[in-house]
């Protein structure tokens, strides 16, 4: 008896971690030659190479960690490196809301899961809704580092023989969040949200065009509580969800 | 060369930062679990989440010169219409986006190295 749960939670396990693996693929198109592009940049600005896993393991954010190699080769002071990570990282915060967290159990993972949520990891489990368990998410949030890490290594060990890398894979990210936005807003009542979206962008960039994503995200998120308090005086609304 | 002092100072910092913005508000929102508040913003943040990341990661691939900006959008477009024509299949999607971006932006990049494109950057 003991025997047969335990081979069905194994199989179920094992169901899990490809599903996992199966959600991560798309973003490691565009992870691991981005991760290429960083370890070849770190290596050409001088830097030694365990730069570029270093930075993967405690930063863990690609555009921060892109940003960090020319602030260490221009040896920035301290305190502007922390205040940029800072403000760089932010928009980490509001991803807490929605991310199944709760899915995890056991410290360790949750710890894990935790310190790998990334922009992908959230957009991943943003696009997707309910349905997380514990091993999909966390084989999901492994591979995507495992992408990131590995290519950041590809790409120290080839910097010395290529040129440069091949123009233009980065652009798979993008695709990505294009593709994880159209599988979140399949139903009408995500209209809204989305044109709050659109608004905050387009005043983000005419406003502050290099803080793009940092303003955009603040002020999206300052428009839903006016939304909110909107809804809140007329209560018939609350049935809408 | 930076010295390695500096180095692993960098490394502590970035990660201290990281891991308390990450951490921070799983911690607060745990007191805050029945709020109708927070349940509202979890329905509505992803959504358009993912677009600000799609509209700002969109930019950057546009870059600074029109030509560019025309190759990225078509990528878009690319992307879009293959993900709902052919039945959401992330990989797909976005494998045809990429090789798209990829084929016309390095063809852009060697028709200006000739010179076949006259003003091109």
């Amino acid at each position: 008896m003991g025997v047969a749960v335990e081979t069905e939670a194994a199989v179920d396990r094992r169901g899990e971690i490809a599903a996992g693996l199966r959600d991560s693929l798309a973003a490691g198109l565009g992870m691991f030659p981005l991760g290429a592009a960083f370890g070849m940049l770190v290596v050409q600005a001088g830097l030694p190479w365990w730069v570029a896993p270093a930075l993967s393991f405690t930063a863990y954010a690609g555009s921060l960690e892109l940003l960090l190699v020319s602030m260490i080769v221009a040896a920035v002071p301290l305190a502007t490196i922390a205040l940029t990570t800072f403000l760089v990282n932010f928009r980490h915060v509001f991803y807490a809301f929605s991310f199944p967290l709760r899915a995890v159990r056991h410290r360790l993972a949750k710890a894990y899961s935790v310190y790998a949520l990334t922009d992908e990891a959230y957009a991943i489990t943003a696009a997707s809704g309910e349905g997380w368990t514990a091993w999909r998410l966390l084989s999901m949030q492994v591979a995507l580092q495992s992408y990131w890490v590995g290519g950041g290594l590809a790409g120290t060990a080839v910097a010395s023989l290529m040129p440069g890398p091949i123009e233009g894979l980065e652009f798979a990210l993008c695709a990505l969040f294009v593709t994880l936005t159209l599988d979140a807003a399949r139903s009408r009542a995500q209209v809204p949200s989305l044109l709050l979206a659109g608004l905050s962008f387009t005043v983000a960039i005419l406003a502050v065009p290099e803080a793009a994503l940092f303003a955009a995200l603040v002020l999206f998120v300052v428009l839903l509580l006016v939304r909110y308090a909107l809804g809140a005086r007329r209560p018939r609304e609350e049935a809408d969800a | 060369m930076p010295e390695t002092s500096y180095l692993v100072a960098v490394l502590a910092i970035v990660f201290a930062i990281d891991l308390a913005l990450r951490a921070a508000p799983f911690a607060a929102l745990r007191t805050l679990r029945e709020s109708a508040l927070v349940d509202r913003l979890a329905l509505w943040m992803p959504v358009g989440i993912l677009a600000i990341l799609a509209a700002v990661t969109l930019r950057d691939s546009m870059g600074a010169d029109p030509g560019t900006a025309v190759v990225a959008l078509a990528a878009v477009g690319v992307t879009a219409a293959v993900h709902l024509w052919a039945g959401r299949r992330t990989l797909l999607s976005v494998g045809a986006g990429t090789l798209v971006y990829v084929l016309l932006v390095n063809a852009d990049a060697a028709a200006a190295i000739t010179g076949a494109l006259p003003g091109a950057a």
